[in-house]
């Protein structure tokens, strides 16, 4: 029962919203949509999940003294925290998303910074990396450099200048008139050509095959061959 | 007002421990990010009270009568058995909400693939070889599925195929970087400018 | 002799020194360059300028503040845009730490217009589940969203109380730092015929290319850059526009570090040779 349950459940629900998508007549047609709303009340309990797992690892760090356990009372204070200022300011607000309210205090001066920073770091690794590791040692690497180095060119306003810059030292010399290919905006062109074209191409071939493997894996699911989901409790 | 000064101050110190972290891992550092771990799961709760439980939930279950009513301790049973995983013993229980989900997640995903992806997908790329633009896309599309997708070994001509197929993925793989480098670096721009302008009012 | 060898074992904190006075002193020194508006661009603010007043606009806030950078000036623009218009927006978001972006960039932009909430635009804030989310709203948007944000039925708003499903939003915009894009065109757009366009950080734009091809999304405003584009269309310059000449620095900055970094690997590689 406990194997054959979740495998019906899967069968079932699986099944009923495929032909629902075909039929989307009574009964089908209400029955998936209680089945969807169903599936966005269960899908928020899923975010409760981590929860105590990390409540349960950080309590029992400050409770053995394990290295760094004054960093894990940061994190506990943090959360509580949050979830105080989160209900009171929903009893004095309303809301807990007021404008101007504590709550929205804490998200605009601490996730707000703390997250874009932590993904602003990201720019000092990439520059390192661009530095250090990006060598044209085979065919393939040079080409992958040279239309990452057009594409960062085409994008940005330097293309631009960059163009007009060339044009014009072209222009010194005598007998050549270039002048009027100053807006031509090569770099943007080649950056866009890039981007629609090949890159389209190969992105199409990529997902193409991410996509069927997907579907293979969502009708294995639906047949009860695939069950790796019912595994761990 | 004065709230917004000492929110600023806040901000400003710890978009500081971070970056700190470029130097060495340091205490500022995992203060900031100890805080963030626990800042954010804290909203997560109040997400899940505020845009499910309350509104899906129990606002429904006050406002609605009869059968409507008393169907939605379906969901909610559902919900709960979700949160059995927190008890080793009876941790099974949560296969039958997960199975619930993964099967409406499998049945949307293969008709919505289907519909949403592969018919206009494959549709426009069925061109008229009459451009070099529309031969270069149809080409590049082919190779790159015919590299991926065939295990055989290439031999012969047939490995032109191949290193066509590379070349498209190189150049996608190129641009990708190309476009990452200028995420991450306006996220940069982005904390600077705040540093720059909200806190020190240098611009 | 030994500068290729410094040059190549040249220490990453020097490296960041240099990026982070790249960025610092072109935002101090507030140069400005010219904005090149793209085709895709143009494309997605078309999709909108095309709009008849009382139209409506739904917008969906699928990023965090991790890409708040990228995605709040296109939010700030494309607010500026409808509002301009008289299109009615109605804002929604997949990802629940971003939502509060929204409100932010609403109310910011709704002072700006004279707009008022319930009349002229509303926030619904976020349900988990995004997939049947988007298959559901393709049926009633009341069976997920009887209320808004701040808990208030929609059914009080007037022009909400004509909006059931896909049929009556006229347009969908999607800002996107993940995977809801691609959901989004294929439940919304695939099963329903929705129009739609995109806003999305560098990371994910090359990913949306395919869908702008076969034309399954109208335009696509790609990184800060796109920002600055669709800033230098509607004529109102944020900090997209003021960031550019910062990115511009930063690319060839990094370039520059790809060609040294090669120079100095190809000169030491022979030198051993």
């Amino acid at each position: 029962m406990r194997t054959q349950l979740p495998l019906i459940i899967v069968f079932i629900t699986g099944i009923l919203i495929i032909v629902t998508f075909f039929i989307p007549h009574e009964p089908f047609g209400s029955l998936e949509q209680r089945f969807l709303i169903w599936y966005s009340i269960v899908a928020g309990f899923t975010m409760l999940l981590g929860l105590d797992s990390l409540v349960r690892y950080h309590l029992l760090k400050i409770r053995d003294k394990v290295s760094g356990w004054g960093f894990s009372i940061v994190l506990l204070f943090g959360l509580f925290l949050t979830l105080g200022l989160g209900f009171y300011t929903w009893a004095k607000y309303k809301s807990p998303f007021a404008l101007g309210s504590p709550f929205m205090f804490l998200y605009t001066y601490i996730i707000i910074p703390l997250q874009a920073t932590m993904f602003a770091l990201l720019a000092f690794f990439i520059a390192s990396a661009a530095y250090r590791a990006f060598r044209a040692r085979t065919t393939e690497a040079t080409l992958l450099l040279i239309a990452a180095a057009l594409v960062m060119l085409g994008r940005v306003p330097l293309g631009g200048w960059l163009w007009k810059q060339i044009v014009s030292l072209i222009d010194l010399i005598p007998g050549v008139h270039l002048a009027s290919l100053k807006n031509l905006e090569i770099f943007a062109r080649i950056s866009d050509w890039i981007m629609d074209i090949p890159q389209t191409a190969a992105k199409r071939g990529i997902y193409i095959g991410i996509v069927l493997g997907g579907i293979a894996m969502s009708i294995r699911i639906i047949l009860g061959i695939e069950r790796s989901y019912t595994s761990g409790s | 007002m004065i709230w917004n000064i000492i929110g600023t101050w806040i901000a400003a110190g710890l978009t500081l421990a971070i970056f700190s972290f470029l130097y060495k891992d340091n205490p500022f550092y995992k203060f900031a990010e100890h805080l963030y771990v626990g800042v954010s799961a804290g909203f997560g709760v109040i997400y899940v009270w505020a845009f499910d439980l309350k509104p899906m939930l129990i606002d429904r279950f006050l406002s609605e009568t009869g059968v409507e009513r008393w169907i939605l301790i379906v969901p909610a049973i559902l919900g709960i058995l979700m949160l059995t995983r927190w008890f080793g013993k009876i941790g099974y229980l949560s296969r039958l909400p997960i199975a619930f989900t993964v099967g409406i997640g499998a049945g949307l995903g293969i008709t919505a693939s289907v519909q949403g992806f592969l018919l206009p997908q494959i549709q426009a790329t069925l061109l008229p070889l009459t451009t070099i633009n529309n031969i270069i896309l149809v080409v590049g599309v082919i190779t790159t599925i015919l590299y991926f997708y065939f295990s055989r070994e290439f031999k012969g001509k047939s490995q032109l195929i191949l290193k066509l197929g590379i070349i498209f993925i190189m150049i996608s793989f190129g641009a990708s970087f190309g476009y990452t480098v200028m995420a991450r670096i306006s996220l940069l721009i982005g904390r600077i400018f705040f540093l720059l302008s909200d806190w020190l009012h240098i611009i | 002799m030994n500068f290729w060898k410094k040059l190549g074992e040249l220490d990453r904190r020097v490296i960041y020194a240099i990026i982070g006075l790249a960025i610092v002193i072109p935002l101090v020194l507030k140069l400005i360059m010219p904005i090149r508006v793209s085709d895709t661009v143009h494309n997605a603010f078309m999709s909108i300028e095309n709009l008849p007043a009382g139209s409506i606009v739904m917008i969906s806030i699928d990023y965090d503040a991790s890409s708040e950078p990228e995605l709040q000036p296109m939010l700030i623009a494309i607010l500026r845009h409808c509002f301009r218009k008289n299109i009615k927006v109605i804002l929604t978001g997949q990802w629940a730490l971003g939502l509060p972006l929204g409100e932010i960039a609403l109310s910011r932009t709704a002072t700006e217009y004279n707009k008022k909430y319930g009349v002229d635009y509303v926030n619904l804030g976020y349900r988990p589940g995004y997939t049947a989310l988007m298959v559901g709203i393709g049926r009633e948007i009341r069976d997920f969203f009887s209320t808004d944000y701040k808990n208030i039925p929609i059914d009080s708003f007037e022009f909400m109380r004509k909006v059931h499903n896909y049929n009556q939003i006229d347009l969908l915009v999607g800002l996107e730092a993940g995977a809801t894009g691609d959901a989004w065109v294929q439940f919304a757009g695939g099963r329903f015929g929705q129009k739609m366009f995109f806003g999305a950080t560098g990371v994910v734009a090359p990913d949306l290319y395919p869908y702008l091809q076969a034309k399954q999304i109208t335009g696509l405003i790609a990184g800060l850059q796109g920002a600055a584009e669709y800033e230098t269309l509607i004529k109102h310059a944020g900090t997209g526009t003021l960031g550019m000449p910062t990115q511009s620095v930063v690319h060839g900055l990094i370039i520059l570090f790809i060609i040294l970094g090669n120079l100095s690997y190809f000169i030491l590689r022979k030198r051993r040779q």
